[in-house]
């Protein structure tokens, strides 16, 4: 049963992993101070005395992101805590004015919960959360451009991020993608945090120890900082693997926190936090205890409308897809959404919903990667998509020639009729028609129909596409096939 | 409860203080008088209460999520002994 368990080369390792991912919130200002938290501007314009921390600059907080943050729980199916506090993290560092972060450490604003995650094999397991906090983001150092020099940015100093820390529960790096991809997609659901990791809106630090099936926990480093599924993937890989070799060498683990660097796929400690951390939390003075009435939780529990799991469940309920395809489908709410309005567009679209469904995640989305266009301005709208899978449904065109109308489709942005019309594509489905293209290809091949007829049965095939190319690919394939084997049996 | 030098150094090293020698001795005395002194506090049964955050009785006060627009560069650089292109630069974190 549990294949999460990694060869080394004395004994099998199973990897403990936990997650601390921080999602920023999708605020126009920032957690404590009414500067802009735009991405991308003038380094240092967006700052403000608060943000600089110059004295006697008192922090006031922004009650848009309290309210994202319990969003966020309630999506995280956790408790809303009704009291919390917020503290100081003390430590030093340039691109930290304050010399401490303001953060929630003994009583954050939500409390345990869970989310689920779903394997190809339909299979699904929890995953526990532990706590989501609020706290700020710290500015933006280069340390890349100058030889003798760090460059810092504060812009993006005081911007509220979520903290949400799950429990070890996770067994391996596919499961770790899929924790994170879910996180995102919750997030993204609940509109608050923009999921964006490219620009850094979403990252993680990756706790990870292994031990032998059975045993306790192993110590555990932490992987500091990582901005892609990918490399999170690609660091847990080598992590794990790096651990299992000192201790199969008879080595012990340090605890350590690492960088992942990304160029060689290698973990290695961060210099400047040789010293153990000690963070000396204490309550905010400049800040009052954060009281949230269970009026105020009812009321954002009931500004939610759909979640990725009661879609999945609909999907599943009502579309009959399985539980992985529904899981994958909405995992991406745009995705998601563009299948919703295309099932929509039509009633007799509901019944093939599997069709619906190859026809966005294969053809769909091959002409939007090979055109790196996002889903939701597709030149190919959800009404046209739907046009052209019943076009399909109702044998007016085969497959096969919908895909080369999905390309002009997009090129075009034309209704898939239009184009249909235009360049004559109609199906073939005049038995006649059809007769008669079969009787020439026939006539022509004989001596293919002398060893088809003495038994090499896979010259079918031939004649089928022989007849699909004289009748420029719009002979219905079923009634060919038909026509032909009929054709051919009278011949014997 | 009593602090050693040892501590009074960690102290002053997370906190980004240099001491000297005569230094780290005084403030050894003061810090360990003080504790001495916050310690009568324990005389106090707190067993079933919990942790204050702050002694005011007022709620936290809120704003609304309004973005301003400050374009602050030039007057946050203004204190900086060093900048480059809109940037401050600082002596290198090394990672």
């Amino acid at each position: 049963m549990n294949n999460n368990l990694i060869k080394g080369n004395k004994f099998e390792w199973e990897t403990i992993i936990g997650l601390e991912i921080h999602a920023q919130v999708k605020s126009k200002s920032k957690l404590f101070s009414n500067s802009s938290t735009a991405f991308g501007s003038k380094p240092n314009s967006q700052v403000s005395l608060v943000d600089a921390a110059m004295p006697g600059m008192l922090p006031v907080i922004n009650q848009y992101c309290i309210e994202q943050a319990v969003r966020t729980g309630i999506g995280l199916n956790a408790q809303i805590n009704n009291y919390s506090v917020f503290d100081r993290k003390n430590y030093f560092y340039a691109d930290l004015p304050q010399g401490y972060q303001i953060s929630q450490y003994k009583y954050p604003i939500v409390g345990k919960g869970k989310v689920t995650i779903d394997f190809k094999d339909g299979n699904s397991k929890d995953i526990r959360i532990v706590r989501l906090h609020l706290e700020q983001d710290a500015g933006k150092s280069l340390h890349d451009q100058n030889p003798t020099k760090t460059y810092v940015d504060l812009n993006r100093s005081g911007v509220a991020l979520m903290e949400i820390v799950s429990e070890p529960d996770i067994r391996s790096a596919e499961e770790a993608g899929l924790y994170i991809n879910k996180i995102r997609s919750i997030l993204m659901y609940l509109d608050t945090c923009d999921g964006n990791m490219q620009e850094g809106s979403l990252r993680a630090d990756v706790n990870i120890s292994v031990r032998k099936p059975g045993d306790e926990y192993g110590t555990r480093c932490e992987i500091k900082n990582l901005n892609s599924i990918k490399f999170i993937k690609q660091a847990i890989h080598y992590e794990a693997k790096r651990q299992i070799e000192i201790l199969e060498e008879g080595g012990i683990i340090e605890q350590n926190t690492l960088l992942f660097n990304t160029s060689n796929g290698k973990t290695r400690p961060m210099r400047s936090k040789e010293e153990a951390h000690d963070y000396r939390y204490f309550p905010d003075p400049d800040l009052l205890p954060l009281e949230i009435s269970q009026t105020e939780i009812d009321k954002l529990k009931s500004s939610i409308t759909e979640l990725p799991d009661d879609r999945k469940k609909r999907y599943v309920d009502d579309y009959n897809l399985s539980n992985y395809d529904a899981s994958v489908l909405t995992s991406d709410k745009h995705v998601s959404d563009y299948f919703d309005e295309v099932i929509n567009s039509d009633k007799s679209l509901k019944e093939s919903s599997k069709i619906v469904v190859n026809w966005i995640t294969s053809e769909l989305f091959s002409i939007l990667n090979e055109h790196n266009i996002e889903i939701k301005i597709s030149p190919i709208t959800p009404k046209y998509l739907g046009k052209l899978v019943k076009l399909i449904l109702e044998n007016v065109i085969s497959g096969k020639i919908a895909k080369d109308v999905l390309i002009d489709m997009y090129n075009t942005k034309k209704d898939p009729e239009t184009i249909i019309d235009q360049k004559g594509l109609k199906q073939l489905t005049n038995t006649s028609e059809i007769e008669n293209i079969v009787e020439e290809v026939l006539k022509e091949n004989q001596k293919m129909v002398e060893q088809y007829l003495s038994g090499k049965d896979k010259l079918l095939g031939f004649f089928v596409g022989e007849s699909m190319k004289k009748s420029k690919g719009k002979a219905n394939p079923k009634i060919l096939n038909e026509i032909l084997k009929n054709k051919l049996s009278k011949k014997n | 409860m009593k602090l050693d030098t040892n501590t009074i150094n960690k102290i002053a090293k997370l906190a980004r203080i240099k001491l000297s020698e005569q230094e780290s001795k005084d403030l050894l005395k003061d810090m360990n008088s003080i504790l001495d002194w916050v310690e009568q506090l324990n005389e106090v049964d707190t067993d079933k209460i919990e942790p204050l955050a702050n002694i005011s009785s007022s709620s936290l006060p809120k704003r609304k999520d309004q973005a301003e627009d400050i374009n602050s560069s030039d007057e946050i650089l203004q204190n900086s002994p060093d900048k480059l292109e809109g940037y401050f630069a600082v002596p290198k974190v090394v990672e």
